[in-house]
């Protein structure tokens, strides 16, 4: 696909989701009212993905405030939904509703995984975040979409930055080993091929056996950011080199950004992500004037719109910034590079708890 | 020269890092050099690998590492020593200049500090067995002997030593230096302006023929300083009262805070005070009243005013001068924002009625000075009306001091934790209490600088008891 076809692809996936989203016989509640509030119709105004702009900034204060079934668009009415929460330390989290979107971010993402590392019919096991989190059935949809089965190690992130936040650094050390001491017993018992964790606890698990030398030979990740060092760390030390390192950038509201992981040393362990275009678009903007979008190879604050039929969510700001890349002959769109918390060098951010 | 690059000391193996930060030279845009920074879960992946560093000390007896540790001290004051990754020698005038450019130091303190660090080397022996109480040091080489008679055994606490170093003093490297001779490896966190003066420590030591494995070096931001202080076997690190108070009771950081040390002078001495000026200033003002061992409290039975005057009018002829000025004498913050909090400190204790600035006739200018694009403070000496003032017990990052009147009977229920203190007197029974008095860790009876210490006797804790503790054992015939 060229950089031309893959806008076209866009611009036209612009247009079904305005129609989808914006008609009374398949939008939702929630959009249909926002239309009317405004007094424009985007079925009429927004033709490509250069007018998303004539939108504000999606507030994922919404998704707690709101009720969710304001978000269920009339054609899947009555269909129970399942609900996938996200953040969120005290209160009410904020949640988003879903039916197949998870199935089809993560059966896209399994086309991009190495048959070599990722063996289909090998065993996953996932350890994180899972009770509502989305990542609980995505990975394990996953697993059982390339034919294996996945085993869970829950760990409570909620938890980890309450501990944080009062300091409590030991009763971190101790509620991370007891999370290692289940995942271990499972690796090393168990028929795991494959894994998905995030970068710390992978190093973690890492410090207590060999990762490659219980069998595991693909890495799937995500959750933080990491800096190109500590990619190098994960891949060259935790994995010895020999398991396949695959870092990805995602949530809930968005799916799945994937990398080139065979590429990774060439670019001296510098991550671009490639969003999953056409459901989902990363575009870096500046700070400050939100509607322009940065020149290839700066930083800017990284501004996600989700175009499924699901769940429209248009110019939602994530708390991450990022650096503008080129399109890849395999992904023809914008990549966004060396992910980073938004402010990461002004402010201090409690990120990568986990 | 291009900037040198600082790289990340593996058990003395280099790693370049990918995350590379670069220091300026203070005042300008120009790099002084490219440090390599450690990522946390690196430095715990090494922690567990520090057996083997141990295991390349303990092939050495105690006595051939006392002697490297000598031909090392020689090294580092006279040699050229590799800096960074690229071949390039550094002189030590060539340190010096680096140091200076980053730390704000001027080039005559490096020099004092330098000085300090060779006497550390060259002092080790007299250290060791001051530290150890006469130890034969054949009793670390063998596991266990005798000692005054009696059967001894000593354990390491530790495979290794962790230090998180500041960046504002190159002379508490002296404290780690003694561990490589006691069979014990260092893992040094270096302070951010400050990669200088262990990497040549390192570099003097290796040279030496100590093995590298005894060394790590890592540069690396919070999180990597929060795995050290989590997962090492020893820690010594440097803070405030709240880091002192955070780490209290965990036996395996030694926090080196506030010093609060001060300087008495006794009822029967206290007619003759005009011949502890000198001193006073220099317990004041020595490494630029950076040190937790800088006097920060006067405390005199009368007089207060005409000794307050007198030490101010001689500290106040201390002043920002250029950095190589051979009579330069105060450093400059590398960090300017702590001159401006500090010096809002000490102007809101100025507030109160009871706290005067002595020194504020005798100086030119403000105390806050810019110079050469750096902030400066003058020294400042406060008089204060009792221990109540806000500025009576307080320690800053340059010259301060206050003066305080109390009879002599109160003094020792007034000063409250001292690090060091001098009392001048010749009052037998004062005398026994000092001696007695739970609050001063190092005691000077005399007329001696708070800032003259020996190396042979603990400071903020021995050493070689944080490393080695004693076990029981017997041997006995096999049958």
């Amino acid at each position: 696909m060229t950089a031309d076809e893959a806008k076209a692809q866009l611009d036209e996936r612009v247009r079904e989701m305005m129609t989808w989203h914006f008609s009374e016989e398949t939008g939702c509640p929630f959009w249909l009212d926002w239309k009317k509030s405004v007094g424009w119709d985007p079925r009429e105004e927004v033709k490509s993905y250069d007018d998303i702009v004539k939108f504000p900034h999606f507030q994922d204060e919404w998704l707690r405030d709101e009720k969710n079934e304001r978000f269920v668009p009339n054609a899947y009415k009555g269909r129970p939904f399942n609900v996938f929460e996200t953040g969120g330390t005290t209160g009410l989290p904020k949640q988003r509703v879903g039916w197949e979107d998870y199935k089809h971010d993560y059966e896209q993402f399994s086309e991009q995984l190495s048959d070599e590392y990722f063996p289909k019919g090998g065993n996953w096991i996932m350890v994180g975040p899972t009770g509502p989190r989305r990542l609980r059935l995505a990975v394990e949809h996953l697993a059982n979409f390339r034919g294996g089965s996945c085993y869970h190690v829950d760990l409570d992130p909620r938890w980890v930055k309450k501990l944080i936040l009062r300091k409590e650094l030991d009763q971190v050390e101790r509620y991370q080993a007891h999370v290692m001491e289940q995942a271990v017993e499972i690796i090393k018992h168990r028929d795991i091929s494959c894994i998905f964790t995030t970068p710390k606890l992978l190093a973690s698990i890492g410090e207590r056996i060999s990762i490659a030398g219980h069998g595991i030979k693909g890495c799937f990740c995500g959750g933080t950011s990491m800096t190109p060092e500590y990619v190098r760390f994960l891949q060259e030390e935790v994995l010895e080199g020999k398991a396949l390192f695959v870092p990805t950038y995602g949530n809930t509201l968005m799916g799945l950004a994937v990398s080139l992981p065979e590429e990774l040393k060439e670019n001296d362990y510098s991550v671009t992500y490639y969003a999953p275009q056409p459901r989902a678009v990363l575009r870096i903007v500046d700070p400050e004037k939100t509607e322009i979008t940065k020149d290839y190879g700066e930083y800017g604050r990284v501004e996600l719109t989700t175009l499924s039929h699901e769940f429209f969510m248009p110019r939602f700001l994530e708390r991450d910034e990022a650096i503008r890349r080129k399109p890849h002959p395999k992904y023809a769109w914008d990549g966004v590079g060396d992910v980073r918390p938004f402010g990461a060098l002004t402010s201090k951010v409690i990120e990568g708890v986990y | 020269m291009s900037a040198p690059h600082i790289p990340i000391l593996r058990q003395g193996r280099v790693h370049r890092s990918l995350d590379v930060q670069t220091v300026p030279k203070l005042g300008t845009d120009e790099a002084a050099a490219e440090i390599s920074f450690a990522c946390a879960d690196m430095i715990k992946y090494d922690l567990h690998k520090m057996g083997q560093a141990r295991e390349a000390l303990k092939k050495f007896s105690c006595e051939e590492l006392v002697a490297i540790t000598k031909r090392a001290g020689e090294i580092f004051l006279h040699d050229d020593l590799p800096v960074g990754t690229e071949g390039a020698m550094q002189s030590p005038e060539e340190y010096v200049l680096a140091l200076a450019s980053t730390s704000g130091l001027p080039h005559a303190l490096i020099r004092m500090n330098m000085k300090r660090l060779g006497g550390v080397f060259a002092d080790i022996d007299l250290i060791f067995r001051g530290l150890s109480r006469g130890l034969d040091w054949a009793v670390l080489d063998k596991g266990y002997g005798e000692q005054s008679g009696a059967p001894v055994s000593f354990s390491a606490t530790t495979n290794e030593l962790a230090v998180i170093l500041p960046s504002n003093s190159p002379a508490v490297n002296a404290l780690w230096i003694p561990a490589i001779a006691m069979k014990v490896p260092v893992l040094l966190k270096p302070g951010r302006e400050e990669p200088w003066t262990p990497w040549r420590i390192i570099q003097a030591f290796l040279k030496a023929g100590c093995p590298p494995e005894a060394f790590s070096l890592y540069p690396t931001q919070h999180d990597g300083s929060g795995a050290i202080i989590r997962r090492a076997g020893r820690v010594m690190l440097f803070g405030d009262d709240s880091t002192v108070k955070q780490y209290e009771n965990d036996e395996r950081i030694e926090v080196h805070g506030t010093g609060y040390s001060k300087f008495l002078i006794g009822e029967d001495e206290i007619e003759n005070w005009e011949k502890y000026i000198d001193t006073l200033v220099e317990s004041v003002s020595a490494n630029s009243g950076r040190s937790c061992i800088c006097t920060s409290t006067i405390v005199v039975p009368k007089y207060g005013d005409e000794i307050a005057r007198a030490v101010a009018r001689r500290l106040a002829e201390i002043k920002p001068l250029a950095q190589d000025d051979p009579e330069a004498k105060l450093s400059g913050f590398a960090n300017p924002m702590f001159a401006e909090w500090i010096n809002e400190a000490v102007e809101q204790g100025l507030r109160s009625d009871g706290a005067r600035d002595a020194t504020a006739e005798f100086r030119e200018g403000e105390r806050f000075q810019t110079r050469d694009g750096m902030n400066y403070l003058q020294p400042t000496l406060i008089r204060v009306d009792s221990f109540d003032e806000e500025l009576a017990i307080r320690e800053f990052l340059f010259p301060f001091a206050s003066v305080v009147e109390c009879p002599q009977a109160e003094m020792l229920g007034k000063i409250g934790f001292s690090l060091v203190v001098t009392a001048v007197t010749r009052d037998r029974e004062w005398i026994e209490q000092l001696f007695d008095c739970p609050d001063i860790d190092r005691l000077n009876i005399g007329n001696v600088p708070t800032n003259r210490i020996k190396w042979d006797q603990p400071h903020e804790g021995n050493l070689f008891e944080f490393l080695y503790t004693r076990r029981s054992f017997q041997i006995a015939e096999i049958a």
